[in-house]
């Protein structure tokens, strides 16, 4: 019984001690916390700078997603007024947001970065057919501003659809630290590269070696090493009985 | 003192005004509870009906008031409906003894009061008031039993089955909580009681066992965390009153809540000296009825307080847990205090330890 009632006291203290934390929540109509960089929130469709839509309509992304939530049809550009620079371009895209799971393959299968995930997330429906998003929500603006369906957003999501893509996206390797590997976007120009992503980027072998890995080509320089999975153990403080074979 | 129209003014006036301060408690309390729980779960809480939220209960009530009371078809219909009226009245009726301050006179002379009113600031001064409070406190087993047996549904009725055990054990031990005090004040009147704490003679530290116990046994009584059983959400659904809704929910929600005020306030009439305080001592001042209500509710804040922190901290307790620490530690350790209580009081009596303890 003794023991009860220093546990009691115990308990009694950890709850004290958390009153005079401040509170975790927010009040959230009002006060909006900023999203991680990497959310995955509603799907937009970019444009270069210039104004040119980058999706060509090759259905990548349909084709990878594993929801089946994207329909997309290509046609043929006007030679005299081209929606994209190429031969196709994205005549029809659609994205069905009650099917969709947020899982961002097509963000990373897109060659052309055309779609990525934005921050946005405050969007409701009352029609199941409203839930399918056509271009005129998905695609950006001429200046880059996504459009926002609701009446409440926060207007920093605005500013930050292209998070996701910078991270992950074949053209964002994790290698480039500091170094963009992705096209200007309309309205925000070339975005700064993701801080941290591990490469010294004051290194070129680094920065290279991140790059061979991705594309696999021996002949743009020394063969990837062999992993050696027992050192590997050994460093994450494994025994070297328990080597993965 | 004979009986007229005054004598029946003040008696009404003295039950609405303990009537008003008690709803106010509660409603504060619910508000309160909610609060403290946000707070000490690093959240906000209810803060959007009125300043910081005050309303929130005011909010509630209206909604529970508005809902729909559906009576489901398998219900006993006389012992469904009767449940929640068996909550709430007890539950006011136990407050009835609950002394908020020491009495005063209108128009009288002397300590008499002859000529004039004597007022008590609690509604009935009984000679028997601790008496009134357990058999009021017992009453308060069947609201649960008879809404679990009534609603003609599984898990009220494990509910009302677990209430039946708990709360009449737990009665007892609550009962034997209260006798070293009855046998250390020589009374079983409430005033008395709190009278002889006064000079801060408060029995919390010579009783400070049954104290404890009475605190224990005070939360199993008003099903209250950890004790909460007959309610328990994550096995019973809502336990007892999983079958109403509405105004006869609001019932139950009510009565626990008066029942937390009035156990609070009978904690601190038995062991923190009710109504006494620092300033003024009793009956030298105008104002000390005044000011012994306001030391009597901040003490009984408190307590609640108490209440609501160790709801937040522990984990409900299991069902052989309860019952093996109501009797097989609060009520034999009890039963010992009691008798070595009551031998220490007849020795200061009669000072003859020898002869009480047997030896000739």
């Amino acid at each position: 019984m003794a023991i009860g009632v220093g546990a009691i006291a115990k308990g009694l203290w950890v709850t004290l001690r958390n009153a005079m934390r401040k509170p975790v929540t927010v009040q959230y109509p009002e006060v909006i916390r900023p999203k991680p960089e990497r959310f995955h929130g509603r799907h937009v469709l970019n444009r270069y700078g210039d104004g040119m839509e980058k999706c060509i309509g090759c259905e990548l992304c349909a084709g990878v997603c594993p929801a089946r939530c994207i329909y997309v049809r290509g046609a043929d550009n006007p030679p005299e007024a081209p929606v994209s620079p190429g031969e196709r371009y994205g005549y029809v895209y659609e994205i069905n947001f009650l099917r969709c799971i947020y899982c961002g393959l097509c963000v990373e299968a897109c060659p052309t970065e055309a779609i990525t995930m934005s921050n946005l997330f405050e969007f409701s429906f009352t029609d199941r057919d409203d839930a399918i998003f056509g271009k005129d929500l998905l695609l950006v603006d001429p200046d880059g501003t996504p459009k926002h369906s609701g009446s409440h957003y926060d207007p920093r999501s605005l500013e930050e659809s292209g998070g996701w893509m910078r991270a992950t996206s074949p053209g964002g390797d994790a290698s480039y630290e500091g170094i963009p590997g992705w096209s200007a976007d309309a309205g925000h120009g070339v975005r700064a590269a993701e801080a941290g992503q591990g490469a010294d980027p004051a290194d070129p072998e680094q920065v290279l070696a991140g790059h061979r890995d991705d594309v696999g080509l021996a002949g743009r320089g020394a063969a990837p090493e062999a992993l050696d999975f027992g050192a590997l153990a050994k460093k994450a403080g494994l025994s070297g009985k328990e080597t993965p074979t | 003192m004979e009986f007229d129209g005054w004598t029946a003014l003040i008696g009404t006036g003295t039950v609405v005004a303990v009537f008003v301060v008690v709803m106010l408690m509660v409603i504060l309390a619910v508000w309160a509870e909610r609060r403290v729980a946000a707070v000490m779960q690093t959240r906000i809480g209810p803060n959007r009906a009125g300043p910081f939220g005050l309303l929130q209960t005011i909010a509630d009530g209206i909604k529970l008031l508005m809902k729909e009371s559906i009576t489901p078809r398998q219900v006993d219909r006389l012992v469904y409906e009767l449940a929640p009226l068996l909550a709430v009245l007890p539950a006011f009726l136990a407050l009835a003894i609950v002394p908020f301050g020491p009495g005063f006179c209108i128009g009288g002379q002397g300590t008499d009061c002859s000529g004039g009113y004597f007022v008590d600031m609690q509604i009935a001064n009984l000679n028997v008031g601790v008496l009134w409070f357990l058999s009021m406190s017992a009453i308060g087993v069947y609201a649960a039993l008879l809404a679990g047996w009534g609603s003609g549904s599984k898990y009220p009725l494990l509910g009302g089955v677990r209430a039946s055990a708990q709360v009449i054990s737990y009665e007892a031990a609550l009962s034997l909580s209260v006798v070293p005090v009855v046998v250390a004040a020589g009374t079983l009147d409430t005033q008395g009681i709190v009278l002889a704490q006064s000079q801060y003679r408060w029995f919390l530290l010579p009783l400070f066992i049954p104290a404890l116990f009475f605190f224990v046994a005070a939360l199993a009584e008003t099903n209250r965390p950890p004790f909460d059983l007959v309610e328990a959400e994550s096995e019973l659904v809502g336990g007892f009153h999983t079958e109403y809704s509405g105004v006869r929910f609001m019932l139950f929600f009510l009565a626990e809540y008066v029942n937390v005020v009035t156990i609070s306030a009978l904690f601190v009439t038995f062991f923190l000296g009710g109504w006494t305080g620092p300033y003024p001592v009793a009956g030298s001042v105008n104002w000390a009825p005044l000011f012994g209500a306001i030391w009597f509710l901040a003490k009984t804040v408190c307590i609640i307080g108490i209440f609501f922190w160790l709801r937040v901290t522990l984990p409900r307790l299991r069902y052989d847990q309860l019952m093996a620490l109501c009797w097989k530690r609060l009520i034999p350790i009890n039963l010992v205090y009691l008798m070595a209580v009551a031998v220490w009081v007849a020795y200061q009596a009669t000072g003859d330890l020898p002869r009480l303890v047997g030896g000739g």
